[in-house]
């Protein structure tokens, strides 16, 4: 097809403003590799990762306990939350009357439009509080990080379920509807396990922004670099071990910060490829 | 058998009408119980007034005057980017290698924590580019962040756009770029606002990335290299340092208000303006 | 009377499939052309290579050529857009952009530039009072366009193109949703427009071809059956598959 020039121009403006989502990608992954790269070379990628002590003055660095801190924090609100979400956005989806559907949608909305940091700050005192009171322990805890990181993802894990239990052609409900089954029969046996990659990539995608969270749980955690032995026992988490001290690191220190940034970075960036491979498969089906 | 399989049912069906019920009880109750504490504490001085002795006393003027800068600065430079990204996507190639990257790097930027964004702006802008803990440094680090939502947005409302607009326009002897200009464009623009509108909620919303760029400083920004604060790290220094719990109430408070409005004014502005 | 279109075998593809095969077939200058057959015969894809309307689809190829005024379309120097200008598009569906109805008739002015604000409006009106439109909306010009009735936004769609001051208007089975008041009306204008146009026009049935059309092409399955006078093919086609299509006895 013969263009004129003003469209071919048209094209190469565009396309130059859409090789920006490419280089901002390549920057940051440039700029965060440079920055810890270093030091876990010097202190070497095994004693990085599976190192006890967290001891920056000290010229220590093992992020081992923050490793295990994120992935017990992340567990905990997959297990507080998934459950949840799907049941919420099977009911969106299949139950709801219209005037609650409308009612909902917009409030799950707000929900993720609300910032971390009051999230944070409620569970700081609210749940904090009731955790120290009714379950010991000094509160500041896995588990409060835990139902605080439920409540967050759980705008992503109904959205993405939800979508992908409407987005399922009407015969499938029709089919087994018309094959004799009850309605709930349908969801259970013929929507869900056909939804289940959507359901899949909703539960990644909320691991992901669960490992991801920061300013929220370092209100609730406890931040302590240690290993927990309990849910009840303050831990910090990868991000957090950022947030906290990115503020006044210098040298070693922050160069560690940055490479605790890679370990974050290359966790999430599994997360992301896995939700992105398991929704490209769906479409292609 | 029968009746196991009705009862197993009922309790399915309580399971998960419990499920939903909770969902809107836990987000009513996170509301109001901020607001109950917080909207006592707003007047206008506390929306006037300069933060006194770290925000134990005064107001958060100069938090309000960050955000809207920081958060303007984010805007200006992801939307451009990100709208133009929408628009090579949906409307100029065939599905390929070039688009797959594009799509694979927007949607990993999706994902990435906003920790290592400030990470990043901390290092680039602020160290690399030597902009310093500032507003520049802030609301370009936010925009990278923002850039793939308003993406993903913008592409969805130009694909809502029905086909056959494109052919009227193109069989009316109009180019490719005067027909998304004058066709595609004003179609999708209900969709794109909302794509900016989410990305501005959430530059509102953001610390961490914002606090590691644009620094904590409590006087007034007056320009783009001055250091800043934003309400949503302020809000966040006062609650955790022990400031002031009845000003970090009232800082919450406007901005679960603020993403409020601007939801609903938003959507109040495009019915009214927008076809 | 010269030819306007030459098709010469003209074969289009998608995705491989062949939809038209080695079209032959003349189309004259100032003619009511009626391109008959049942759907999904390739007549649309006909009409859409016509002003290379094709060329947004994607995995289509074609073989053969196709002549306006004697010079190919598809030749590297004939830009798509200068061709549409010449060659104007009704499509099935009454498709009105969202804006005014003037704007929706200024449109292809405007994109083509060079108009002052009073010869747009003066070229606006022209081609409303053509379209026998203008009765009606004179009045209310700046309204969107999506409120007019559906008979009113066909007639808009033809007064677009008109205002383009086009050399072939292509109509695809455009008055399908429409009350015969409308139609009447749709048709009626069509037989003006000859004097300055040639038509080609997929009918929606057979009736609208026996009553507006010069000639008549009959297609089935992407082959040219046969063509010639409007009389001769309803009532004395060569082929009895012509015959039976148009005494209602195929499709």
């Amino acid at each position: 097809m013969k263009k004129t020039f003003k469209d071919k121009l048209s094209e190469r403006i565009f396309l130059a403003l859409a090789l920006s989502s490419i280089s901002a990608l390549a920057l940051i992954t440039v700029f965060i590799i440079i920055q810890g790269a270093p030091i876990i070379g010097s202190v070497g990628i095994f004693n990085f990762i599976f190192g006890m002590t967290w001891a920056p003055s000290q010229g220590e660095f093992g992020i081992f306990p923050m490793i295990v801190g994120t992935l017990a924090v992340t567990l905990g609100a997959m297990v507080l939350g998934v459950p949840i979400g799907i049941c919420s956005a099977v009911f969106l989806a299949e139950f709801a009357p219209v005037p609650v559907r409308n009612m909902f949608r917009p409030a799950i909305q707000l929900l993720a439009g609300i910032p971390s940091v009051v999230y944070g700050f409620w569970g700081l005192i609210f749940i904090v509080p009731l955790i120290r009171d009714y379950l010991g322990g000094p509160g500041l805890s896995i588990l409060a990080g835990s139902i605080v990181l439920a409540i967050m993802i759980l705008p992503t894990v109904i959205s993405i379920t939800e979508v992908s239990i409407i987005a399922l052609p009407r015969t499938y409900k029709e089919g087994a509807l018309a094959l004799g089954m009850s309605h709930w029969q349908a969801i259970y046996s013929v929507q869900l396990p056909a939804a289940k990659s959507g359901i899949v990539a909703a539960v990644i995608l909320g691991t992901g922004r669960a490992i991801g969270e920061t300013m929220a749980v370092i209100m609730v955690l406890g931040n302590a670099p240690a290993l927990p032995r309990s849910i009840l026992d303050p831990v910090r988490t990868l991000t957090t071990n950022i947030g906290i001290e990115m503020g006044y690191a210098t040298g070693d220190h922050r160069q560690a910060l940055f490479a605790t940034g890679i370990v974050l970075f290359i966790l999430i960036m599994t997360l992301n490829i896995t939700a992105q491979y398991i929704t490209r498969k769906k479409k292609q089906k | 058998m029968k009746l196991s399989t009705r009862s197993g049912e009922r309790i399915a069906k309580i399971l998960i009408w419990t499920a939903a019920v909770f969902v809107l009880a836990v987000l009513l109750f996170i509301i109001i119980y901020i607001l109950a504490r917080g909207i006592p504490v707003i007047s206008w001085s506390f929306l006037t007034e300069m933060p006194r002795s770290m925000g134990r006393e005064g107001g958060i003027a100069s938090a309000v005057v960050g955000t809207l800068l920081v958060t303007t600065v984010a805007i200006l430079i992801a939307a451009p980017f990100g709208i133009g990204t929408a628009f090579y996507l949906a409307e100029y190639t065939k599905e390929g290698v070039i688009t797959r990257i594009i799509r694979f790097c927007a949607e990993s930027l999706a994902g990435i924590p906003s920790i290592v964004y400030g990470l990043f702006g901390f290092i680039f802008f602020v160290i690399y580019l030597n902009l310093g803990w500032s507003v520049l440094s802030g609301g370009l680090t936010l925009a990278f962040m923002i850039l793939p939502t308003i993406i993903r947005t913008s592409e969805e409302a130009i694909l809502a756009v029905p086909k056959i607009y494109r052919e009227v326009s193109f069989s009316l002897s109009a180019t490719k770029t005067q027909t998304i200009f004058k066709v595609v464009l004003p179609s999708a623009l209900r969709g794109i606002a909302n794509g900016i509108i989410l990305g501005l909620g959430r530059c509102i919303a953001e610390t961490a990335a914002v606090m590691l760029t644009a620094g904590s400083a409590l006087r007034m920004a007056f320009s783009l290299f001055d250091s800043t604060r934003t309400m949503a790290v302020h809000f966040y220094i006062l609650a955790v340092e022990g400031i002031s719990m009845e000003n970090a109430y009232g800082t919450a408070a406007l901005l679960i208000i603020l993403i409020f409005l601007i939801n609903v004014v938003f959507n109040a502005l495009v019915n009214r303006f927008v076809r | 009377m010269h030819s306007k279109f030459e098709i010469i075998n003209f074969s289009f593809y998608y995705n491989e499939k062949r939809v038209l095969n080695s079209l032959n077939l003349n189309i004259r200058a100032n003619e009511i052309l009626s391109v008959l057959g049942p759907a999904n015969s390739g007549i649309t894809t006909l009409l859409r290579a016509l002003n290379r309307l094709s060329d947004l689809d994607r995995g289509v190829r074609f073989e053969g050529d196709i002549l306006l005024d004697g010079k190919s379309i598809f030749a590297p120097d004939v830009s798509a857009t200068a061709l549409r200008r010449r060659v104007g598009m009704v499509f099935e569906v009454p498709t009105p952009l969202p804006i005014s109805i003037y704007e929706n008739i200024a449109y292809g002015l405007k994109v083509n530039g060079k108009m002052s604000k009073n010869q747009i409006s003066e070229r606006v009106e022209y081609a409303l009072r053509k379209a026998a439109l203008w009765d009606e909306v004179k009045d209310r010009q700046h309204i969107p366009a999506m409120s007019l009735s559906g008979g009113q936004q066909q007639r808009m769609c033809i007064a677009r193109v008109i205002a383009l001051n086009p050399e072939v208007i292509l109509i695809d089975r455009s008055c399908s949703g429409l009350d015969p008041i409308s139609t009447a009306k749709f048709e009626e204008s069509l037989v003006e427009l000859k004097e300055q146009v040639t038509v080609v026009l997929a009918p929606h049935n057979v009736q609208q071809a026996s009553r507006i059309s010069d000639r008549i092409a009959f297609i089935l399955m992407g082959d040219l059956v046969e063509e010639g006078p409007c009389e001769k093919i309803l009532t004395t086609p060569d082929d009895k598959r012509t015959y039976d299509y148009v005494t209602g006895r195929f499709g």
